[in-house]
């Protein structure tokens, strides 16, 4: 029982970290950003080219290189989620929902397909392996990179709440993914705030990409595909366009599948986690935490 | 040189033309009300000032400078602020994070919090409902709220939007009270109203649009007895 939660939680935070872009993207422009998990893998991808391109790294140094790459990569990434909202998206701005969508679909395949003929089809052994004694806490097992990832994860994710609550680019975003037209009544340029959202989304999708090379020692350029799929999941559950939400969608969704998964056995854990998508966009679209406020008109 | 100036300004939503050539003009200290029926263009003549508009022909200009194709941060950076039909409080954010961005632009913290100071002395109500969620106020307050937050940007001119709109003749009473006492400390005011009686008691001069274009202009005091105002707009 334990095990599972220990399992659920560390999947989840991952989940939760990728999640956060998708919503955050949601709620300031109504796109389903079907690239982002694209971002997770061009994450995990910069991270590999900034490792082999500085040679090995001795063990003893494997958690510090790893921040430093993960920083270097969530720039990068960042960078990249700017540029993919003001070369596809920003142009079809007021255009018919679908046909921005279609684009993100295309942005999506542009990503893969790119990586692919960068970094050649097959898998890559990530050059740090996250290696570390395990340890029984509570009657359960957990290795300290499990721990060591999801306190990086649980940390981004107080800064991101911090920044999205406390400051004023926080609260402006906020204001936009409300009503738009008062927000640039306010004088908030939402171009900027919209790249800044962008920025910031693809960061943490790039940190997980790190991380999850890191721990699971093998990438390749489909490895957004599903863990994408994954955390819209995550987000639906929580309220798309809900920050609090989609943490709480990511680590909801990687209970699921742990339980699931032990229940009904391995092979079941995507078909749980799609069921739940279907589930909630059938019977409450608004995710646990969408739209409980009161509002007056 | 006035404030505020609209020559002969055309707007096209798609294909409907919402503006025909709208002229007008408020001059610094002035309060002005611009009267008209639904659909006359009241709305899209202060979205084409504030930039949410873009205009098709005729220009726009603020203090002497061109704003025709100004962004509307940049107006808003100017001192105008417009304030919209209908409030658009931010509705589960709190009052004083409402209040906080319409100070987005100020980047003086200090003065920002002054001038929620300030606004809480001309406006005891939301001092009380600070933490409260302006999703939860009534209309009335809201309407309160979004002058106040208004406020906040230190505009050089305040644009309102129907600002009497679905409220008791009582609050209505309180808000044009409010709106003479923001022009006595020194702020232009361009106010749009359908309530015109109510308007023209606060204001020097008005505008009537009919039709997207200027149609009548006049002094609030001459207006409040001329037969065409009486006959169309202010009732038997
Ligand atoms: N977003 C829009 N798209 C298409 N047409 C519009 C839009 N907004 C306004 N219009 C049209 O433009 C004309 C002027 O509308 P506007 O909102 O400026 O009028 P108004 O004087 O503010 O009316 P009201 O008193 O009802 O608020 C109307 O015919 C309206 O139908
Ligand atoms: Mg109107």
């Amino acid at each position: 029982m334990i095990q599972l939660i220990w399992d659920g939680l560390f999947v989840g935070s991952f989940y939760a970290l990728i999640a956060l872009g998708y919503s955050m993207v949601y709620g300031i422009i109504k796109l389903l950003n079907f690239a982002h998990g694209d971002i997770y893998m061009l994450g995990a991808f910069i991270g590999f080219a900034v490792l082999t391109s500085v040679g090995g790294i001795p063990a003893s140094l494997s958690i510090g290189a790893l921040l430093v790459v993960m920083l270097v990569s969530m720039l990068l990434t960042g960078t990249a989620g700017v540029l993919i909202e003001r070369l596809a998206y920003r142009p079809l701005r007021g255009a018919p929902r679908l046909a921005v969508l279609i684009t993100a679909v295309g942005v999506s395949f542009s990503l893969e397909y790119g990586i692919s003929a960068l970094a050649g089809p097959n898998p890559r052994a990530f050059p740090i392996r996250l290696e570390g004694n395990v340890f029984v806490l509570l009657g359960a097992r957990i290795s300290l990179p499990q721990i060591i990832l999801m306190l990086i994860a649980a940390m981004l994710m107080v800064l991101l709440n911090f920044y999205v609550e406390k400051t004023s680019t926080g609260r402006a975003m906020r204001a936009i993914s409300l009503d738009r037209n008062a927000s640039l009544l306010m004088g908030i340029n939402v171009n900027q705030v919209i790249s800044r959202t962008f920025f910031i989304g693809s960061a943490l999708a790039g940190a997980a990409g790190v991380m999850a090379g890191a721990y699971y020692g093998k990438i390749d350029f489909l490895m957004g595909f599903i863990i994408g799929l994954k955390a819209f999941t995550a987000a639906v559950i929580g309220g798309i366009g809900n920050i609090k939400g989609a943490m709480l969608g990511g680590l909801v969704l990687g209970f699921v599948e742990a339980f699931g998964a032990e229940w009904f056995g391995g092979q079941w854990r995507d078909v749980f986690a799609f069921a739940v998508l279907i589930l909630f966009l059938t019977l409450r679209p608004t995710g646990i935490l969408g739209q409980r406020v009161t509002e007056r008109v | 040189m006035a404030m505020l100036e609209f020559d002969n300004v055309a707007v096209y939503y798609g294909k409907v033309q919402a503006l025909r050539g709208i002229s007008l003009t408020v001059e610094e200290g002035e309060i002005v009300a611009l009267l008209g029926n639904n659909g006359a263009g009241k709305t899209t003549t202060l979205s084409t000032a504030s930039g949410l508009v873009k205009s098709h022909s005729g220009r726009v200009s603020f203090n002497g400078t061109d704003i025709t194709k100004a962004m509307p941060w940049n107006v808003v950076g100017a001192g105008l602020i417009h304030v919209p039909e209908g409030r658009r409080i931010f509705s589960t954010m709190t009052v004083l994070e409402n209040l906080l961005l319409g100070g987005y632009l100020v980047k003086d913290r200090a003065l920002v919090a002054k001038r929620i100071a300030t606004v809480y002395e001309l406006l005891p109500l939301l001092a009380e409902r600070s933490t409260q969620q302006g999703g939860t106020l009534s209309g009335g307050e809201q309407q309160m709220l979004a002058i106040g937050r208004a406020l906040i940007a230190g505009p050089k001119m305040l644009m309102l939007d129907e600002p009497s709109m679905g409220l008791a003749p009582l609050i209505v009473a309180r808000v044009m009270q409010v709106i003479s006492e923001i022009r006595d400390q020194g702020t232009t005011v361009l106010l749009v109203e359908q309530n015109a009686r109510a308007a023209l008691k606060v204001t020097d001069r008005a505008y009537v649009i009919d039709g997207g274009t200027t149609t009548i202009e006049g002094r609030a005091v001459d207006l409040l007895g001329d037969s065409r105002i009486i006959d169309a707009y202010l009732g038997a």
